[in-house]
Protein backbone atom coordinates (compact mmCIF):
# COMPACT_ATOMS: atom_id res chain seq x y z
CA UNK A 1 0.00 0.00 0.00
CA UNK A 2 1.25 3.59 -1.00
CA UNK A 3 0.38 6.28 1.06
CA UNK A 4 -1.27 7.99 -2.68
CA UNK A 5 -3.16 5.57 -2.53
CA UNK A 6 -4.97 6.40 0.50
CA UNK A 7 -5.17 9.97 -0.99
CA UNK A 8 -6.63 8.69 -3.78
CA UNK A 9 -9.11 7.00 -1.86
CA UNK A 10 -10.08 9.97 0.71
CA UNK A 11 -10.41 12.18 -2.21
CA UNK A 12 -13.32 10.73 -4.12
CA UNK A 13 -15.01 9.64 -0.94
CA UNK A 14 -13.73 11.77 2.69
CA UNK A 15 -16.22 10.10 4.75
CA UNK A 16 -14.60 6.59 4.60
CA UNK A 17 -12.80 5.80 8.04
CA UNK A 18 -9.39 4.30 8.46
CA UNK A 19 -10.66 0.31 8.61
CA UNK A 20 -12.33 0.89 5.66
CA UNK A 21 -9.27 2.62 3.87
CA UNK A 22 -7.48 -0.58 5.56
CA UNK A 23 -9.88 -2.90 4.32
CA UNK A 24 -9.42 -1.84 0.47
CA UNK A 25 -5.58 -1.59 0.79
CA UNK A 26 -4.77 -4.56 2.79
CA UNK A 27 -3.15 -3.28 5.92
CA UNK A 28 -3.92 -1.97 8.97
CA UNK A 29 -6.59 0.68 10.45
CA UNK A 30 -3.78 2.33 13.00
CA UNK A 31 -1.41 2.42 9.86
CA UNK A 32 -3.94 4.28 7.57
CA UNK A 33 -4.90 6.21 10.84
CA UNK A 34 -0.92 7.37 11.10
CA UNK A 35 -0.20 8.24 7.21
CA UNK A 36 -3.42 10.52 7.86
CA UNK A 37 -2.24 11.69 10.92
CA UNK A 38 0.86 12.68 9.20
CA UNK A 39 -0.53 14.20 6.25
CA UNK A 40 -3.22 16.58 8.41
CA UNK A 41 -0.31 17.81 10.00
CA UNK A 42 2.15 18.63 6.80
CA UNK A 43 -1.37 20.08 5.31
CA UNK A 44 -0.79 17.63 2.67
CA UNK A 45 -4.70 16.81 3.70
CA UNK A 46 -6.09 20.10 3.58
CA UNK A 47 -9.67 20.07 4.92
CA UNK A 48 -12.36 17.40 4.36
CA UNK A 49 -15.40 19.31 2.19
CA UNK A 50 -18.61 18.31 0.91
CA UNK A 51 -19.93 19.29 -2.45
CA UNK A 52 -23.65 20.53 -2.56
CA UNK A 53 -25.78 21.06 -5.10
CA UNK A 54 -27.00 24.83 -4.14
CA UNK A 55 -29.36 25.37 -6.82
CA UNK A 56 -31.49 22.00 -5.20
CA UNK A 57 -31.16 23.35 -2.01
CA UNK A 58 -32.85 26.55 -3.07
CA UNK A 59 -30.36 28.70 -1.75
CA UNK A 60 -28.84 30.21 -4.87
CA UNK A 61 -25.60 31.72 -5.00
CA UNK A 62 -24.25 33.78 -7.71
CA UNK A 63 -20.86 32.59 -9.03
CA UNK A 64 -18.18 34.17 -11.10
CA UNK A 65 -15.02 34.19 -13.03
CA UNK A 66 -13.04 37.80 -12.83
CA UNK A 67 -10.02 37.88 -14.85
CA UNK A 68 -7.37 39.93 -13.04
CA UNK A 69 -4.91 41.73 -14.94
CA UNK A 70 -1.84 43.07 -12.78
CA UNK A 71 1.61 44.61 -12.77
CA UNK A 72 3.85 42.30 -10.72
CA UNK A 73 6.02 43.93 -8.10
CA UNK A 74 9.46 44.17 -7.57
CA UNK A 75 10.62 41.02 -5.59
CA UNK A 76 7.14 39.50 -4.92
CA UNK A 77 5.92 39.38 -8.54
CA UNK A 78 2.07 38.54 -8.11
CA UNK A 79 2.19 36.87 -5.01
CA UNK A 80 1.64 39.89 -2.80
CA UNK A 81 -1.19 40.93 -4.93
CA UNK A 82 -2.86 37.62 -5.06
CA UNK A 83 -2.52 37.72 -1.06
CA UNK A 84 -4.87 40.62 -0.61
CA UNK A 85 -7.21 39.27 -3.30
CA UNK A 86 -7.50 35.70 -1.71
CA UNK A 87 -7.64 36.73 1.66
CA UNK A 88 -11.47 37.53 1.22
CA UNK A 89 -13.89 35.70 1.99
CA UNK A 90 -15.71 36.39 -1.58
CA UNK A 91 -13.05 34.48 -3.11
CA UNK A 92 -13.35 31.30 -3.39
CA UNK A 93 -10.34 30.09 -5.98
CA UNK A 94 -7.36 31.92 -6.89
CA UNK A 95 -5.38 30.78 -9.37
CA UNK A 96 -2.43 32.62 -11.74
CA UNK A 97 -2.66 32.08 -14.94
CA UNK A 98 -0.76 32.09 -17.94
CA UNK A 99 -2.18 34.12 -21.24
CA UNK A 100 -3.62 37.32 -21.78
CA UNK A 101 -4.30 37.69 -17.70
CA UNK A 102 -2.96 37.10 -14.49
CA UNK A 103 -5.33 35.75 -11.77
CA UNK A 104 -8.66 33.97 -12.23
CA UNK A 105 -10.35 34.46 -9.47
CA UNK A 106 -13.90 32.54 -8.43
CA UNK A 107 -16.01 35.00 -6.56
CA UNK A 108 -19.09 33.83 -5.12
CA UNK A 109 -21.88 36.28 -3.58
CA UNK A 110 -25.90 36.18 -2.74
CA UNK A 111 -26.72 38.52 -5.94
CA UNK A 112 -25.03 39.90 -9.14
CA UNK A 113 -24.80 43.33 -7.16
CA UNK A 114 -23.12 41.60 -4.43
CA UNK A 115 -20.25 40.33 -6.84
CA UNK A 116 -20.40 43.55 -8.74
CA UNK A 117 -19.59 45.65 -6.01
CA UNK A 118 -16.85 43.01 -3.93
CA UNK A 119 -15.06 43.20 -7.78
CA UNK A 120 -15.27 46.93 -8.36
CA UNK A 121 -14.62 47.78 -4.58
CA UNK A 122 -12.21 45.22 -3.37
CA UNK A 123 -10.35 44.04 -5.89
CA UNK A 124 -10.16 46.36 -9.12
CA UNK A 125 -8.71 49.68 -6.39
CA UNK A 126 -5.71 47.31 -5.69
CA UNK A 127 -2.53 49.33 -6.34
CA UNK A 128 -0.84 47.06 -9.47
CA UNK A 129 -4.59 45.81 -10.39
CA UNK A 130 -4.54 46.98 -14.02
CA UNK A 131 -8.03 45.76 -14.83
CA UNK A 132 -10.51 43.16 -14.44
CA UNK A 133 -13.08 41.04 -16.60
CA UNK A 134 -15.85 39.39 -15.03
CA UNK A 135 -17.94 36.02 -16.09
CA UNK A 136 -21.05 35.51 -14.31
CA UNK A 137 -21.70 31.72 -13.88
CA UNK A 138 -24.58 30.70 -16.08
CA UNK A 139 -24.64 26.82 -14.90
CA UNK A 140 -22.37 24.36 -13.27
CA UNK A 141 -22.68 21.49 -14.85
CA UNK A 142 -19.50 19.18 -12.95
CA UNK A 143 -17.48 20.35 -10.26
CA UNK A 144 -13.87 18.71 -8.66
CA UNK A 145 -14.57 15.75 -11.21
CA UNK A 146 -18.30 15.39 -10.34
CA UNK A 147 -21.11 15.80 -12.56
CA UNK A 148 -24.21 17.38 -10.76
CA UNK A 149 -27.34 16.22 -12.32
CA UNK A 150 -25.99 12.82 -14.65
CA UNK A 151 -28.56 11.78 -17.33
CA UNK A 152 -26.53 7.96 -17.02
CA UNK A 153 -28.68 4.98 -17.33
CA UNK A 154 -27.12 2.20 -17.30
CA UNK A 155 -28.42 -0.88 -15.85
CA UNK A 156 -27.18 -4.29 -15.52
CA UNK A 157 -29.08 -7.45 -15.67
CA UNK A 158 -29.35 -8.99 -12.06
CA UNK A 159 -27.32 -11.97 -13.28
CA UNK A 160 -25.23 -12.48 -15.98
CA UNK A 161 -22.72 -15.40 -16.02
CA UNK B 1 -61.68 -44.45 -43.40
CA UNK B 2 -57.83 -44.64 -41.91
CA UNK B 3 -55.50 -41.20 -41.47
CA UNK B 4 -51.80 -42.04 -42.55
CA UNK B 5 -49.33 -41.21 -40.05
CA UNK B 6 -46.08 -39.71 -40.63
CA UNK B 7 -43.67 -41.78 -41.09
CA UNK B 8 -40.73 -40.59 -39.09
CA UNK B 9 -41.66 -37.40 -36.76
CA UNK B 10 -44.03 -38.64 -34.03
CA UNK B 11 -41.17 -38.56 -30.88
CA UNK B 12 -38.23 -37.10 -32.95
CA UNK B 13 -37.90 -33.42 -32.00
CA UNK B 14 -37.41 -30.76 -34.26
CA UNK B 15 -34.40 -29.33 -32.47
CA UNK B 16 -30.88 -30.84 -33.48
CA UNK B 17 -29.57 -33.47 -31.41
CA UNK B 18 -26.47 -30.97 -31.25
CA UNK B 19 -28.46 -28.34 -28.84
CA UNK B 20 -30.16 -31.44 -27.02
CA UNK B 21 -26.76 -32.46 -26.30
CA UNK B 22 -26.18 -29.29 -24.33
CA UNK B 23 -27.91 -29.78 -20.69
CA UNK B 24 -30.43 -27.09 -19.93
CA UNK B 25 -29.09 -25.06 -17.02
CA UNK B 26 -29.74 -26.05 -13.61
CA UNK B 27 -30.24 -23.08 -11.59
CA UNK B 28 -33.39 -21.70 -13.85
CA UNK B 29 -35.38 -22.20 -10.53
CA UNK B 30 -32.93 -19.50 -9.21
CA UNK B 31 -33.26 -17.19 -11.92
CA UNK B 32 -37.22 -17.26 -11.62
CA UNK B 33 -36.95 -16.51 -8.05
CA UNK B 34 -34.30 -13.71 -8.75
CA UNK B 35 -36.66 -12.09 -11.22
CA UNK B 36 -39.78 -11.88 -8.83
CA UNK B 37 -37.68 -9.90 -6.03
CA UNK B 38 -37.16 -6.45 -5.73
CA UNK B 39 -34.28 -4.57 -3.82
CA UNK B 40 -31.60 -7.35 -4.38
CA UNK B 41 -27.72 -6.61 -4.13
CA UNK B 42 -26.92 -8.55 -6.94
CA UNK B 43 -23.18 -10.20 -6.42
CA UNK B 44 -24.22 -11.92 -9.76
CA UNK B 45 -23.05 -10.21 -12.29
CA UNK B 46 -20.46 -10.42 -14.72
CA UNK B 47 -19.40 -7.03 -16.02
CA UNK B 48 -18.15 -3.65 -14.66
CA UNK B 49 -19.92 -1.16 -12.94
CA UNK B 50 -18.89 1.59 -15.06
CA UNK B 51 -20.50 2.78 -18.38
CA UNK B 52 -18.16 2.95 -20.86
CA UNK B 53 -15.56 6.04 -21.07
CA UNK B 54 -16.81 9.13 -22.76
CA UNK B 55 -14.17 9.20 -25.17
CA UNK B 56 -15.35 6.08 -26.50
CA UNK B 57 -18.63 6.41 -26.70
CA UNK B 58 -18.10 9.82 -28.26
CA UNK B 59 -15.82 8.60 -31.34
CA UNK B 60 -19.22 6.13 -31.95
CA UNK B 61 -21.41 8.71 -31.54
CA UNK B 62 -19.73 10.96 -34.10
CA UNK B 63 -18.91 8.17 -36.65
CA UNK B 64 -22.45 7.87 -36.63
CA UNK B 65 -22.82 11.35 -37.06
CA UNK B 66 -20.73 10.82 -40.16
CA UNK B 67 -22.78 8.15 -41.04
CA UNK B 68 -20.39 5.30 -40.89
CA UNK B 69 -23.13 3.04 -41.00
CA UNK B 70 -22.00 0.47 -43.34
CA UNK B 71 -20.10 -3.26 -42.97
CA UNK B 72 -16.56 -3.35 -42.54
CA UNK B 73 -14.10 -5.65 -43.97
CA UNK B 74 -14.95 -9.18 -42.92
CA UNK B 75 -12.04 -9.44 -40.61
CA UNK B 76 -12.93 -5.83 -39.18
CA UNK B 77 -11.69 -2.69 -40.18
CA UNK B 78 -7.95 -2.37 -41.19
CA UNK B 79 -7.55 0.31 -38.95
CA UNK B 80 -8.42 -1.56 -36.03
CA UNK B 81 -6.44 -4.48 -36.73
CA UNK B 82 -3.45 -2.43 -37.31
CA UNK B 83 -3.86 -0.95 -33.84
CA UNK B 84 -4.76 -4.32 -32.31
CA UNK B 85 -1.43 -5.42 -34.01
CA UNK B 86 0.36 -3.19 -32.57
CA UNK B 87 -1.21 -3.09 -28.86
CA UNK B 88 -0.28 -6.56 -29.02
CA UNK B 89 3.24 -5.96 -29.68
CA UNK B 90 3.31 -3.29 -26.99
CA UNK B 91 1.75 -5.59 -24.25
CA UNK B 92 3.05 -8.88 -25.29
CA UNK B 93 5.59 -8.16 -28.03
CA UNK B 94 3.81 -10.81 -30.20
CA UNK B 95 3.66 -10.22 -33.75
CA UNK B 96 0.18 -10.52 -35.05
CA UNK B 97 -0.41 -9.47 -39.07
CA UNK B 98 -2.96 -7.18 -38.99
CA UNK B 99 -3.68 -8.44 -42.90
CA UNK B 100 -4.48 -12.46 -42.04
CA UNK B 101 -3.93 -13.06 -38.20
CA UNK B 102 -6.23 -10.98 -36.47
CA UNK B 103 -10.24 -11.28 -36.93
CA UNK B 104 -12.87 -9.00 -35.26
CA UNK B 105 -15.56 -10.57 -33.42
CA UNK B 106 -18.86 -9.81 -32.10
CA UNK B 107 -17.32 -10.32 -28.30
CA UNK B 108 -15.16 -13.24 -27.08
CA UNK B 109 -17.99 -15.43 -27.02
CA UNK B 110 -17.97 -15.32 -31.22
CA UNK B 111 -14.44 -15.71 -31.49
CA UNK B 112 -14.76 -18.63 -29.36
CA UNK B 113 -17.29 -20.30 -30.80
CA UNK B 114 -15.38 -19.94 -34.27
CA UNK B 115 -12.77 -20.94 -32.86
CA UNK B 116 -14.26 -24.40 -31.91
CA UNK B 117 -16.15 -24.54 -35.07
CA UNK B 118 -12.84 -24.20 -37.38
CA UNK B 119 -10.70 -26.47 -35.45
CA UNK B 120 -13.18 -28.88 -33.70
CA UNK B 121 -14.22 -32.52 -35.88
CA UNK B 122 -16.93 -34.80 -34.71
CA UNK B 123 -15.41 -36.56 -31.49
CA UNK B 124 -12.35 -34.51 -31.09
CA UNK B 125 -11.65 -33.70 -27.62
CA UNK B 126 -11.01 -30.28 -25.87
CA UNK B 127 -9.59 -30.38 -22.43
CA UNK B 128 -10.61 -27.84 -19.61
CA UNK B 129 -10.39 -27.24 -16.21
CA UNK B 130 -13.30 -26.29 -14.45
CA UNK B 131 -14.99 -24.11 -13.15
CA UNK B 132 -14.97 -22.32 -16.07
CA UNK B 133 -16.88 -20.12 -17.81
CA UNK B 134 -20.55 -21.90 -18.92
CA UNK B 135 -19.85 -20.84 -22.24
CA UNK B 136 -16.79 -23.12 -22.59
CA UNK B 137 -18.40 -26.79 -22.56
CA UNK B 138 -21.50 -25.75 -24.73
CA UNK B 139 -19.15 -24.46 -27.53
CA UNK B 140 -17.34 -27.71 -28.03
CA UNK B 141 -20.47 -29.88 -28.14
CA UNK B 142 -22.09 -27.27 -30.74
CA UNK B 143 -19.20 -28.60 -32.82
CA UNK B 144 -19.80 -32.15 -31.87
CA UNK B 145 -16.74 -32.58 -30.09
CA UNK B 146 -16.23 -33.32 -26.64
CA UNK B 147 -15.31 -31.18 -23.67
CA UNK B 148 -13.25 -32.92 -21.38
CA UNK B 149 -13.26 -31.85 -17.88
CA UNK B 150 -10.30 -31.41 -15.83
CA UNK B 151 -11.29 -30.41 -12.07
CA UNK B 152 -9.39 -27.53 -10.23
CA UNK B 153 -9.51 -27.29 -6.67
CA UNK B 154 -9.14 -24.23 -4.07
CA UNK B 155 -6.18 -26.13 -2.24
CA UNK B 156 -4.67 -25.56 -5.41
CA UNK B 157 -5.75 -21.97 -6.12
CA UNK B 158 -8.08 -23.28 -8.56
CA UNK B 159 -5.10 -23.45 -10.74
CA UNK B 160 -5.48 -26.58 -13.31
CA UNK B 161 -2.57 -29.27 -12.71
CA UNK B 162 -0.41 -29.74 -15.78
CA UNK B 163 -0.10 -33.57 -14.56
CA UNK B 164 -3.82 -34.13 -14.66
CA UNK B 165 -4.26 -32.21 -17.59
CA UNK B 166 -1.74 -34.46 -18.96
CA UNK B 167 -3.00 -37.97 -17.85
CA UNK B 168 -6.40 -37.06 -19.47
CA UNK B 169 -4.81 -36.75 -23.27
CA UNK B 170 -6.37 -39.41 -25.32
CA UNK B 171 -5.26 -40.07 -28.96
CA UNK B 172 -8.69 -37.70 -29.74
CA UNK B 173 -7.19 -34.87 -27.58
CA UNK B 174 -7.45 -32.04 -29.97
CA UNK B 175 -6.83 -28.88 -27.50
CA UNK B 176 -6.69 -27.06 -24.72
CA UNK B 177 -9.08 -24.59 -24.04
CA UNK B 178 -7.35 -22.13 -21.07
CA UNK B 179 -9.59 -19.13 -19.53
CA UNK B 180 -7.08 -17.35 -16.83
CA UNK B 181 -8.03 -15.33 -15.33
CA UNK B 182 -11.28 -17.24 -14.52
CA UNK B 183 -14.77 -16.32 -14.63
CA UNK B 184 -15.87 -17.74 -11.67
CA UNK B 185 -13.21 -18.53 -9.45
CA UNK B 186 -10.84 -15.24 -10.43
CA UNK B 187 -7.91 -17.18 -10.66
CA UNK B 188 -4.69 -16.09 -12.54
CA UNK B 189 -1.98 -18.90 -13.78
CA UNK B 190 1.36 -18.41 -12.27
CA UNK B 191 4.13 -18.46 -15.86
CA UNK B 192 5.75 -21.66 -14.33
CA UNK B 193 2.33 -23.37 -14.71
CA UNK B 194 1.71 -21.78 -17.98
CA UNK B 195 5.05 -22.81 -19.32
CA UNK B 196 4.40 -26.66 -18.06
CA UNK B 197 0.86 -26.26 -19.94
CA UNK B 198 3.16 -25.49 -23.23
CA UNK B 199 5.36 -27.91 -22.86
CA UNK B 200 2.32 -30.30 -23.07
CA UNK B 201 0.48 -28.92 -25.73
CA UNK B 202 3.62 -29.56 -27.52
CA UNK B 203 4.28 -32.86 -26.73
CA UNK B 204 1.40 -34.24 -27.51
CA UNK B 205 0.61 -31.27 -30.52
CA UNK B 206 -2.78 -29.76 -29.00
CA UNK B 207 -3.95 -26.21 -30.29
CA UNK B 208 -4.49 -23.53 -26.89
CA UNK B 209 -7.03 -21.78 -27.41
CA UNK B 210 -6.48 -19.26 -24.61
CA UNK B 211 -9.94 -16.76 -23.23
CA UNK B 212 -7.92 -13.52 -21.94
CA UNK B 213 -10.60 -11.03 -21.72
CA UNK B 214 -9.75 -10.50 -18.11
CA UNK B 215 -6.20 -10.03 -19.24
CA UNK B 216 -6.16 -6.01 -18.20
CA UNK B 217 -8.00 -7.35 -14.59
CA UNK B 218 -5.03 -8.67 -12.62
CA UNK B 219 -3.79 -7.40 -9.11
CA UNK B 220 -0.40 -7.48 -7.75
CA UNK B 221 0.29 -10.00 -10.71
CA UNK B 222 1.12 -9.63 -14.37
CA UNK B 223 -0.59 -11.54 -17.23
CA UNK B 224 1.25 -13.69 -19.54
CA UNK B 225 -0.22 -14.21 -23.04
CA UNK B 226 -0.03 -18.05 -23.72
CA UNK B 227 1.35 -16.88 -27.24
CA UNK B 228 3.82 -15.35 -25.82
CA UNK B 229 5.28 -18.41 -24.06
CA UNK B 230 8.09 -19.87 -26.30
CA UNK B 231 6.82 -21.56 -29.24
CA UNK B 232 3.12 -21.59 -28.87
CA UNK B 233 1.90 -18.60 -31.00
CA UNK B 234 1.83 -20.80 -33.42
CA UNK B 235 -0.47 -23.09 -32.12
CA UNK B 236 -2.35 -21.13 -29.79
CA UNK B 237 -5.69 -19.20 -30.70
CA UNK B 238 -5.43 -15.87 -28.35
CA UNK B 239 -9.36 -14.92 -27.67
CA UNK B 240 -9.93 -11.44 -26.75
CA UNK B 241 -11.95 -8.14 -26.08
CA UNK B 242 -12.94 -5.15 -24.73
CA UNK B 243 -15.76 -6.10 -22.59
CA UNK B 244 -14.16 -6.00 -19.57
CA UNK B 245 -11.16 -4.00 -19.64
CA UNK B 246 -13.24 -0.88 -20.87
CA UNK B 247 -16.52 -1.39 -19.61
CA UNK B 248 -18.02 -1.96 -23.39
CA UNK B 249 -20.11 -5.28 -22.52
CA UNK B 250 -22.86 -4.08 -24.47
CA UNK B 251 -20.73 -3.47 -27.59
CA UNK B 252 -20.11 -6.57 -28.66
CA UNK B 253 -16.80 -6.54 -29.71
CA UNK B 254 -13.49 -9.24 -29.84
CA UNK B 255 -11.15 -10.24 -31.89
CA UNK B 256 -9.19 -13.86 -32.07
CA UNK B 257 -5.45 -13.91 -32.93
CA UNK B 258 -3.73 -16.90 -34.21
CA UNK B 259 -2.10 -18.45 -37.36
CA UNK B 260 -2.89 -17.29 -40.69
CA UNK B 261 -4.97 -21.16 -41.71
CA UNK B 262 -6.97 -20.96 -38.41
CA UNK B 263 -7.85 -17.22 -38.60
CA UNK B 264 -8.73 -18.23 -42.83
CA UNK B 265 -10.71 -20.55 -41.48
CA UNK B 266 -12.34 -18.56 -38.60
CA UNK B 267 -13.16 -15.69 -41.68
CA UNK B 268 -14.72 -18.12 -43.24
CA UNK B 269 -17.56 -19.06 -40.92
CA UNK B 270 -17.75 -15.64 -39.61
CA UNK B 271 -18.31 -14.18 -43.32
CA UNK B 272 -21.15 -16.73 -43.84
CA UNK B 273 -22.68 -16.10 -40.35
CA UNK B 274 -22.29 -12.71 -38.87
CA UNK B 275 -20.55 -11.09 -42.42
CA UNK B 276 -18.35 -8.72 -39.83
CA UNK B 277 -18.87 -7.03 -36.39
CA UNK B 278 -20.84 -4.00 -35.90
CA UNK B 279 -19.08 -0.66 -37.29
CA UNK B 280 -20.04 1.58 -34.33
CA UNK B 281 -18.64 -0.84 -32.05
CA UNK B 282 -15.38 -0.90 -34.07
CA UNK B 283 -15.10 2.85 -34.43
CA UNK B 284 -15.86 2.59 -30.41
CA UNK B 285 -13.05 -0.38 -30.03
CA UNK B 286 -10.29 1.78 -32.03
CA UNK B 287 -10.77 4.61 -30.14
CA UNK B 288 -10.33 2.09 -26.57
CA UNK B 289 -7.18 0.94 -28.16
CA UNK B 290 -5.89 4.95 -28.74
CA UNK B 291 -6.39 6.17 -25.66
CA UNK B 292 -3.57 6.16 -23.13
CA UNK B 293 -3.84 3.80 -20.05
CA UNK B 294 -5.08 6.33 -16.90
CA UNK B 295 -8.82 5.12 -17.41
CA UNK B 296 -8.45 2.01 -17.75
CA UNK B 297 -5.93 1.88 -14.51
CA UNK B 298 -8.09 3.53 -12.48
CA UNK B 299 -10.60 1.03 -13.17
CA UNK B 300 -8.18 -1.43 -12.15
CA UNK B 301 -6.83 0.09 -8.86
CA UNK B 302 -10.88 0.72 -8.06
CA UNK B 303 -11.59 -2.78 -8.22
CA UNK B 304 -8.72 -3.93 -6.56
CA UNK B 305 -9.68 -1.93 -3.35
CA UNK B 306 -12.77 -3.46 -3.58
CA UNK B 307 -11.25 -7.08 -4.01
CA UNK B 308 -9.53 -6.73 -1.41
CA UNK B 309 -12.19 -5.08 1.16
CA UNK B 310 -14.58 -7.86 -0.34
CA UNK B 311 -12.59 -10.81 0.47
CA UNK B 312 -10.99 -9.88 3.87
CA UNK B 313 -15.18 -9.44 4.59
CA UNK B 314 -16.00 -13.10 3.43
CA UNK B 315 -13.15 -14.39 5.82
CA UNK B 316 -13.93 -11.94 8.61
CA UNK B 317 -17.45 -14.07 8.45
CA UNK B 318 -15.87 -17.27 8.37
CA UNK B 319 -15.87 -18.22 4.88
CA UNK B 320 -12.74 -19.58 3.67
CA UNK B 321 -11.65 -18.05 0.24
CA UNK B 322 -9.11 -18.00 -1.93
CA UNK B 323 -7.05 -14.67 -3.12
CA UNK B 324 -8.81 -13.93 -6.65
CA UNK B 325 -5.48 -12.01 -8.29
CA UNK B 326 -7.77 -11.26 -11.48
CA UNK B 327 -10.95 -10.33 -13.09
CA UNK B 328 -13.45 -9.21 -10.73
CA UNK B 329 -15.16 -12.38 -8.72
CA UNK B 330 -14.37 -13.68 -5.48
CA UNK B 331 -15.40 -17.63 -4.84
CA UNK B 332 -16.22 -18.38 -1.25
CA UNK B 333 -16.45 -21.71 -0.32
CA UNK B 334 -19.79 -21.72 1.76
CA UNK B 335 -19.71 -25.41 3.07
CA UNK B 336 -19.49 -24.31 6.74
CA UNK B 337 -23.14 -23.88 5.91
CA UNK B 338 -23.76 -27.34 5.21
CA UNK B 339 -25.60 -26.60 2.10
CA UNK B 340 -24.82 -26.99 -1.21
CA UNK B 341 -24.35 -24.29 -3.42
CA UNK B 342 -27.59 -24.11 -5.24
CA UNK B 343 -29.42 -24.50 -1.73
CA UNK B 344 -27.27 -21.86 -0.33
CA UNK B 345 -28.05 -19.20 -3.35
CA UNK B 346 -31.51 -19.55 -3.16
CA UNK B 347 -31.69 -19.56 0.71
CA UNK B 348 -29.45 -16.19 0.52
CA UNK B 349 -31.58 -14.91 -2.18
CA UNK B 350 -34.94 -15.70 -0.23
CA UNK B 351 -33.87 -14.56 3.12
CA UNK B 352 -31.22 -11.89 2.48
CA UNK B 353 -31.98 -10.62 -0.68
CA UNK B 354 -28.24 -11.50 -1.64
CA UNK B 355 -27.45 -12.70 -5.28
CA UNK B 356 -24.88 -14.36 -5.51
CA UNK B 357 -24.74 -17.42 -8.56
CA UNK B 358 -24.17 -21.01 -7.51
CA UNK B 359 -20.82 -22.68 -8.30
CA UNK B 360 -22.66 -25.80 -9.88
CA UNK B 361 -23.50 -23.33 -12.31
CA UNK B 362 -19.38 -23.74 -13.48
CA UNK B 363 -19.47 -27.30 -14.03
CA UNK B 364 -19.72 -29.82 -11.07
CA UNK B 365 -16.51 -29.18 -9.42
CA UNK B 366 -18.17 -25.66 -8.24
CA UNK B 367 -19.83 -27.47 -5.45
CA UNK B 368 -19.50 -25.81 -1.87
CA UNK B 369 -18.79 -22.84 -3.66
CA UNK B 370 -20.97 -19.61 -4.66
CA UNK B 371 -19.19 -17.01 -7.34
CA UNK B 372 -19.71 -13.27 -5.86
CA UNK B 373 -18.79 -10.59 -8.20
CA UNK B 374 -17.14 -7.20 -6.19
CA UNK B 375 -17.69 -4.91 -9.18
CA UNK B 376 -20.71 -3.08 -7.74
CA UNK B 377 -20.23 0.14 -4.86
CA UNK B 378 -18.17 -0.36 -2.15
CA UNK B 379 -21.63 0.46 0.48
CA UNK B 380 -23.33 -2.39 -1.67
CA UNK B 381 -20.60 -4.35 -1.16
CA UNK B 382 -20.42 -3.68 2.81
CA UNK B 383 -24.28 -4.12 3.23
CA UNK B 384 -24.08 -7.60 1.39
CA UNK B 385 -21.10 -8.50 3.66
CA UNK B 386 -23.59 -7.25 6.72
CA UNK B 387 -26.54 -9.73 5.10
CA UNK B 388 -23.94 -12.55 3.54
CA UNK B 389 -22.63 -12.81 7.59
CA UNK B 390 -26.15 -12.52 9.46
CA UNK B 391 -26.98 -15.62 7.10
CA UNK B 392 -24.02 -17.60 7.70
CA UNK B 393 -24.35 -17.31 11.46
CA UNK B 394 -27.96 -18.56 11.69
CA UNK B 395 -27.05 -21.35 9.45
CA UNK B 396 -23.53 -22.90 10.32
Amino acid sequence: MSNNEIFSILEKDAKLTPEQIAAMTGSSAAEVSQVIKQAEKDRAIVKYKTLINWDKVGNEHVWALVEVKITPQREVGFDAIAERIYKFDEARTVYLMSGTYDLAVIVTGRTMQEVAEFVTRKIAPIEGVTGTVSHFVLRRYKEDGEIFDSKEEGKRQAVIL
Amino acid sequence: MTTIKPVTTENKPFTSQRVNNIAPSGIRKFFDLLASMNDVISLGVGEPDYTTPWNIREAAIYSLERGRTMYTSNLGMPELRKELSRHLEQRYGLHYNPDNELLITVGVSEALDLAMRATIDPGDQVLMGTPCYVAYPASVILSAGEPVIVPTYESNRFEIAPSTLESAITPHSKAILSGYPSNPTGAVLPREKMLQIAGIARRHNLLVMSDEIYARLVYGVEHTCFASLPGMKERTILLGGFSKAYAMTGWRIGYAAGPREIIAAMTKIHQHTIMCAPTMAQVAALEALRMNNDSVEEMVSDYNRRRQMFVKGLRDIGLSCFEPKGAFYAFPNISITGMNSETFAEKLLAEEKVAAVPGTAFGECGEGYVRCCYATSVPELEEALVRINRFVSKHK
